[in-house]
């Protein structure tokens, strides 16, 4: 111990503490700051790059899913569409076909009516036209009548052969 | 693999050639008085202490004179003034520098006032009682740790340029030094300290490691320096750690250390437990960090004693079977000393964490 504290340079300590202490300034301004700054920006730039990689495939997965999810969606909606369209089709065709079919009875029924009506008409005229006949043959019949017998008859038979009822 | 075992054994061979091999061969003819093993003895311990200039080997010529190759340094004296001369002036003790009107002496690695001859005084514990005045001398240990401090300004500051021009990849040499640096961030410092405070002791640690770590290899060269294995640099880097520690020390830090029980018992029960708690508490605010400071000191010091001692045994045993062998083993102690250099640098950092960890907790009242 004796030896050590004789040994001891008060000369050594002081400018080793001189030039300790001033490398520690030097390298803190000019080596281990930029040194650290620059490693340490370094890592957190890996770090963003991983995370920001990790992201990008995250939400790239997401929109791959998104894509098969509007796919689908978009099938569905393709199939419903075209269900409905094939469903309205249908529709229409058997509306348009009731419709048609009504249209149809009720010109049938209107050309019925007018028949009716037209054969009426005809009948009525018909009637009409027989008794004037009639009315013509009587007449004429009368008037034969008035000349013989026979010929009364004779005519009448006549008469009622040609007009010939239908 | 040859060629880099080739290349370690060269380095081995320039290692023990450079480290020793001239003091140790001329130093038997120089004095002859002394034997060998003294010789290898004092040049070790001289090895471990700082020295006044950065010698890479001595020899002696024809005549008999030493001759010393190296840079000569600065000796920065406070005496009455400033004193500041060149250390090839001192002549390594063997002469007696005048300043002005001064005169100063090396003695047993430590620069004394003396008058014009030199002369030394002695106690009776074979201690110098001249004055030793205040030495603020550029000596070899500050070189190495001004050439250490610009490696590493130069190395982490071309690190950290090399982000901003290469957006945020470093490249050049510093790059090497980069997975360090994370591993210090991630291992050291995260788990000890928290991922809250970590930041504010990061450059402490970053710096306190890389700089022991460097210092530990540059001992290890053939330069041969002993900077971290030098008790006033342990100091200082503890001294440091310890002051962070205390400074940065949160209110939980110091409940601990002064009430460590909390309200788990009662304050009666408490005062003969804490007679004997708070001082151990207390105490070990210091033996923390001079645990740290011995621990550095020591490992190094041993290390250098351990390697430099095998290389001189090559020169004692001077035999076809032992001094290969000591060769041999010297070389498998250089390995491990440079794991050891590693190992006690991160030993440092670790224990640094650890306790700026202690220093920084916040935990929920008991």
């Amino acid at each position: 111990m004796e030896k050590l504290i004789s040994e001891f340079s008060v000369g050594l300590f002081f400018w080793q503490t001189m030039i300790f202490v001033g490398l520690l300034f030097l390298l803190r301004k000019y080596a281990w700051g930029p040194i650290l700054g620059a490693v340490n920006e370094r890592e957190t730039s890996i770090k963003d790059a991983l995370a920001s990689a990790e992201a990008a495939r995250a939400e790239m997965e997401t929109l791959q899913s998104d894509n098969q999810r509007i796919l689908k969606e978009a099938r569905a909606e393709k199939e419903a569409l075209l269900k409905e369209a094939r469903n309205t089709r249908a529709d229409l065709i058997n509306t348009a076909k009731e419709e048609a079919q009504e249209e149809a009875q009720k010109i049938l029924a209107q050309a019925q009516e007018a028949i009716q009506n037209e054969k009426r008409a005809a009948i009525s005229e018909l009637k009409e036209q027989v008794g004037s006949i009639a009315m013509d043959i009587a007449e004429k019949v009368l008037q034969k009548e008035l000349e013989s017998k026979d010929k009364q008859v004779e005519l009448i038979d006549q008469l009622l052969k040609d007009s010939n009822l239908k | 693999m040859p060629s880099v075992l080739n290349k370690i054994y060269f380095f081995s061979v320039l290692l023990t050639a450079l480290f020793s091999a001239p003091n140790f061969l001329y130093a038997k003819e120089d004095n002859p008085s002394k034997d060998l093993k003294t010789e290898i003895k004092e040049y070790i311990t001289h090895h471990l202490e700082d020295a006044y200039d950065f010698s890479l080997f001595s020899y002696t010529n024809s005549e008999g004179e030493h001759i010393y190759v190296g840079i000569p340094l600065p000796v920065i004296l406070w005496d009455e003034g400033l004193q500041v001369f060149s250390s090839s002036k001192l002549h390594h003790g063997e002469e007696v520098a005048q300043v002005g009107s001064n005169y100063y002496k090396l003695e047993h690695g430590k620069i004394y006032k003396t008058n014009a001859q030199g002369t030394i005084n002695y106690d009776e514990t074979h201690h110098a009682t001249n004055v030793a005045p205040l030495d603020l001398s550029i000596t070899k240990g500050v070189v190495s740790m001004l050439f250490i401090a610009s490696l590493m300004f130069w190395l982490f500051h071309s690190l950290a340029k090399s982000y901003a021009e290469n957006k945020g990849v470093p490249s050049g040499i510093g790059r090497f030094f980069e997975p360090i640096v994370l591993y210090i961030r991630d291992d050291i410092a995260r788990p000890n300290i928290g991922e809250k405070k970590y930041m504010k002791y990061m450059n402490f640690l970053l710096t306190v490691f890389f700089f022991v770590w460097f210092l530990n290899l540059l001992g290890l060269t053939p330069l041969g320096v002993n900077v971290t294995g030098n008790i006033a640099i342990t100091f200082g880097l503890a001294l440091l750690t310890f002051l962070i520690t205390n400074f940065t020390g949160t209110k939980d830090y110091w409940l601990h250390l002064f009430d460590p029980l909390g309200s788990s018992m009662k304050w009666y029960a408490k005062i003969p437990l804490y007679v004997i708690l708070i001082p151990i508490e207390v105490l070990g605010i210091f033996i923390k960090p001079f645990s740290l400071l011995i621990r550095l000191y020591a490992n190094m010091q041993a290390g250098h004693i351990v390697l430099m001692s095998l290389i001189g045994l090559m020169f004692i045993f001077k035999s076809w079977l032992g001094s290969p062998l000591s060769f041999g083993l010297a070389f498998a102690i250089s390995l491990i000393e440079l794991l050891v250099a590693l190992l006690q640098a991160y030993i440092f950092t670790m224990l640094s964490a650890l306790y700026f960890g202690f220093a920084a907790e916040e935990h929920e009242h008991h």
